[in-house]
């Protein structure tokens, strides 16, 4: 085990895959002679050079369908978006053609691309670079969207992202590029598919993902000390969802909660508690929680964006809800 | 060109005009559905352009891709006509299985990469076909088209860069019809002249030809393939054309002249080179006569009846090619 930043297990994940595998390339803004906007590809350009590490100039729809079209014929790309609000620009490619492509094709031809990129409230970079948007991928037939909470699942859910035949979106968060964890040396794979329960408990299910996990961990240490005893769990992946985890927990705690970074009305929050509805309604002791941002384009001043976004507070008073203590 | 290649390029346009005009007819009788986009007129300019490339060969050939106007650069791509009106007719048997339709024509054992709805997509996928034939280091090259009005996307824009600053091989090949539905490029585009739009712009190299002659179109895109699979370099050439029918199936055609299609028509693909051939006497009226009646026998016969003997997909299997449906687990899971 070697302690590492999650920007670091994306590098490492890179330099794996492009070792293993020459038909993986890595394209975007600023990945090469400049090393990555989050360093998660520094270095690579001069170990693999400028066919292989390629920079963009600022055409995300573009290069973006260029991977596409390059994958359509055997080639592996790995898409930076420098920050998820100018994915946007992208969804031409990414959801007309990416996405639709293996079925409009009668499964004959496939777009295996990776897009990786940022999403999430910072510190104070106002409302065009705030943004969430998982809502907006998770609903789109065709592509897998996953959220890794840490360096664990950023190394390998990017590893296997490479390898998978569908077009994935990884979705990073500015907070997280520094967030540290220990993570084994050998190579190693974390599938696409499935949610984890990252923390035991009995009273009542905290479901999060990408960096609501965290909030959620916290949350419930506080919990703790009042004596509630809660379950966390990360969603890892946002299309498909693990609905089969999710009514497990809930059937044993019989109370849940989904944060989510992203603002309501519509997104992770309305999709889960509608999926817990349906499979395990009558397991409820009460009523299902959803913690999100405010519904305004996030702020620029500072006491402004923390009140549009939750903390651990929010969690934790929303549990106390759910547990008919607030 | 010797004599037996010409005959055998005409009776290829005959049967691409032939095929459109049963697709027509089977939209009339509802056996084909959707948005139905016709090429007759334009020809010359698939057929040449394609002629002068590497395909027809499967695999190993150059990668083509187009709009929904795509039928025709599928067939000559090498798709089987066949598979081509059952995907029409929506049909398990067709080139995407009956999930694509006329407008997304998809054969990749021919390297035909599809045909693509949104105007101007198909740029950028062309440059990443183009980007991996570089990085595999082929000789194969990627061929796009696309009409006039693709140009004013921003895929256009974006793409003619990256192409020409990473330096893939890539043929845009622009074919202008004057048109974007009913409007007249006067009225929708700065610079008229699509070709030079590219040239100081992109500093790619670029021109601009008749697209109604064949041996024309031949000559010109010999050069332009030669070009881009020598230099590994992107050219972007402009044919001019125009098309006969319709926009699509519900277009009344109320810009345009009558007087306007007529002159257009006396330029006709087909006639250009089936009158040089029986001036020069390679072939009679009779002669071309008779291949009208074989071709029309094979769509007849084969063609139309292969589709509509051809069973429909399988409601059960409405949920496969969504995403890889036999994933491996390593990679894909689930998270034991
Ligand atoms: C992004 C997008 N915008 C608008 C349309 C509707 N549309 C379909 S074809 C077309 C005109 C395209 O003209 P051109 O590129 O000249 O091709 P042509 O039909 O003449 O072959 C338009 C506006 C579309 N399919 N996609
Ligand atoms: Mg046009």
């Amino acid at each position: 085990m070697a302690e590492i930043a999650y920007w670091e297990a994306i590098l490492r994940a890179h330099d794996e895959e492009m070792t293993n595998d020459p038909m993986v390339i890595a394209m975007g803004e600023d990945i090469g002679v400049a090393g990555g906007t989050y360093k998660a590809t520094s270095g690579l350009f001069d170990k693999y050079g400028a066919e292989r590490i390629v920079d963009c100039p600022i055409s995300e729809n573009s290069y973006t369908g260029i991977g596409i079209g390059a994958s359509m014929i055997g080639m592996r790309p790995i898409i930076e978006i420098m920050s998820i609000n100018f994915a946007l620009l992208a969804l031409d490619t990414l959801v007309n053609a990416a996405a639709k492509i293996r079925y409009m094709s009668g499964g004959r031809v496939s777009c295996p691309i990776v897009m990786r990129t940022p999403g999430g409230t910072a510190h104070q970079l106002a409302a065009q670079h705030s943004a969430r948007l998982a809502r907006m991928f998770m609903s789109t037939s065709g592509l897998r969207v996953v959220t890794p909470r840490g360096p664990l699942d950023a190394y390998g859910m990017l590893k296997s992202a490479v390898r998978s035949n569908d077009p994935v979106i990884i979705i990073e968060h500015e907070r997280m590029y520094n967030l540290k964890e220990d993570i084994p040396e050998e190579e190693f794979f974390r599938p696409l598919e499935g949610a984890e329960v990252v923390r035991e408990g009995e009273d009542i299910t905290l479901i999060g993902y990408n960096f609501s996990v965290h909030l959620c961990l916290e949350a419930a240490k506080k919990l703790e000390a009042d004596g509630v005893s809660a379950e966390v769990i990360d969603l890892r992946s946002l299309k498909p969802i693990d609905r089969e985890t999710i009514r497990r927990s809930v059937e044993k705690t019989h109370r849940a909660l989904v944060a989510e970074e992203d603002e309501a009305p519509v997104g992770v929050g309305s999709e889960i508690i509608t999926g817990i509805m349906e499979d395990c309604f009558f397991a409820l002791d009460s009523q299902p929680v959803r913690i999100h941002a405010a519904d305004v384009p996030v702020p620029y001043n500072h006491k402004l964006e923390q009140a549009a976004i939750p903390d651990v507070d929010d969690v934790y008073q929303g549990a106390l809800k759910a547990l008919g203590k607030a | 060109m010797n004599d037996s290649d010409k005959k055998r390029l005409l009776r290829e346009m005959i049967f691409f005009r032939r095929f459109e005009d049963r697709c027509f007819e089977a939209y009339v009788e509802r056996k084909i559905g959707g948005f139905l986009h016709l090429y007759s007129g334009q020809e010359a300019v698939a057929t040449g352009v394609l002629e002068m490339a590497n395909v027809g060969v499967g695999e190993k050939g150059d990668y083509v891709i187009t709009g929904y106007r795509d039928h025709v650069h599928a067939l000559k791509s090498g798709a089987p006509a066949k598979e081509v009106m059952a995907e029409l007719y929506g049909k398990e048997t067709g080139s995407s299985r009956g999930r694509g339709g006329s407008m997304h024509i998809f054969d990749p054992t021919a390297n035909f990469m599809g045909g693509y709805a949104l105007v101007g997509q198909p740029f950028p996928l062309a440059a990443g076909l183009a980007l991996g034939c570089k990085h595999k280091k082929t000789d194969q090259i990627a061929i796009c088209f696309l009409g006039d009005g693709a140009n004013n996307q921003g895929t256009f824009h974006e793409t003619m860069n990256m192409a020409s600053v990473w330096n893939l091989p890539v043929l845009f090949v622009c074919e202008n019809n004057g048109y974007a539905i009913g409007t007249h490029i006067d009225r929708s585009t700065a610079q008229t002249d699509q070709y030079k739009r590219v040239d100081t712009a992109y500093n790619m190299k670029s021109s601009q030809h008749d697209g109604m002659d064949i041996e024309a179109v031949m000559k010109e895109a010999k050069k332009a393939v030669d070009y881009v699979r020598n230099e590994q370099k992107p050219y972007f050439i402009e044919f001019m054309t125009y098309r006969y029918r319709g926009h699509s199936m519900s277009d009344a055609k109320g810009y345009r002249t009558k007087e306007e299609e007529a002159e257009w028509e006396k330029r006709d693909p087909i006639k250009i080179l089936s009158d040089r051939l029986i001036k020069a006497g390679t072939l009679s009226k009779e002669d071309i006569k008779a291949m009208e009646d074989e071709i029309q026998n094979e769509i007849e016969n084969e063609i139309i009846k292969f589709a509509e003997d051809s069973p429909e997909p399988n409601i059960a299997d409405l949920n496969k090619y969504v995403l890889d449906d036999n994933p491996d687990p390593r990679w894909v899971g689930p998270l034991k």
